[in-house]
């Protein structure tokens, strides 16, 4: 499988993303905000965390502007992968890939801890690697993480299973506790906790390594 | 020319800094601050003869999340 990262001014998750996503067995390259087009063959993009910009306008909101993202948004109306994970998750949400918005924390603190999760379908490519119901415990580190969505979203979001990961207990005030969500075709995941910082017993604990794997997995069976 | 753009979190939308905000003022003293909303002004400077609609765009690609925020232009 051949990955890409996509690094803006201010990411500083992108080397931890390639690190797991190697560790998983696929093939990663880095490629810049500037970059306008996705080295050839790439199965995933995954979009990093970190301060993109410097959080100016609003989290995401100009690195969605970027040209490497208006290459992601036709990756992803190809049918292709794409993880956006904290930062990332507010890309997507910014670039109109994933519905709803992320907006600051409910009780306006930085929050840097280990959540426990709940897989809520693993009917995707990123969480066939869990059983529904699943436990699993992720890192999250966001000051905008409160995920909110009209009642429309809300509820296709649940009709149509797309809601990948909850909190157990909801640090941020999201709605819905939603920790993640997946887009219609099920190829787009955004998340806020940080699986890639859960990939190495030196991290405290695994509970990544299955996602990775199992996104790996889709291009190794064929 | 100039033009305002004022960015508020749309009706409905819970304003936690709104909320910070309004819990200080009143524990300042300040009595019976119903409520607080917290948006933002951005000032543009713009070539003369900008029309309202491209500065509507400008709201609708970048400078508004529309799906939690509302804007209103001022031209000046």
């Amino acid at each position: 499988m051949r990955a890409a990262v996509v690094v803006f001014p201010g990411s500083n998750c992108d080397r931890d993303m390639a690190v797991a996503l190697k560790a998983a067995g696929a093939e990663v390259s880095m490629v810049w905000h500037k970059d306008a087009s996705l080295p050839d063959g790439v199965d995933l993009v995954a979009v990093p965390g970190g301060f993109s910009f410097g959080d100016y306008l609003r989290c995401g909101a100009i690195a969605a502007q970027s040209p490497i993202c208006k290459a992601v948004v036709g990756h992803a109306e190809r049918g292709g992968y794409v993880l956006g994970v904290c930062n990332g998750f507010q890309v997507l949400t910014e670039t109109g890939l994933l519905p709803g918005a992320l907006m600051r924390n409910a009780n306006l603190k930085f929050i840097c801890k280990t959540a426990d999760l709940k897989v809520e379908t693993s009917n995707s490519a990123f969480t066939e690697g869990y059983n529904a119901g699943d436990t699993v415990g992720y890192p999250v580190a966001h000051h905008d993480g409160n995920y909110t969505a009209d009642d429309a979203t809300l509820a296709a979001l649940k009709g149509e299973d797309r809601i990948a990961f909850t909190y157990g207990d909801n640090p941020n005030g999201s709605v819905a506790d939603i920790a993640g969500v997946l887009s219609e075709n099920r190829r787009v995941l955004g998340m806020m906790p940080h699986p890639e910082r859960a990939v190495d017993a030196g991290h405290g604990g695994t509970d990544g390594q299955a996602l990775f794997r199992g996104l790996v997995g889709q291009f190794v069976q064929a | 020319m100039k033009a305002r753009v004022h960015v508020m979190l749309k009706n409905g939308v819970l304003d936690p800094q709104g909320e910070a905000v309004r819990h200080a003022l009143g524990s300042l003293g300040f009595d019976g601050v119903e409520g607080v909303r917290q948006g933002k002004v951005i000032e543009l400077d713009l070539a003369d003869g900008t029309s309202e609609a491209t500065i509507g765009e400008m709201c609708e690609k970048l400078l508004a999340n529309t799906v939690i925020e509302s804007y209103r232009v001022e031209v000046l």
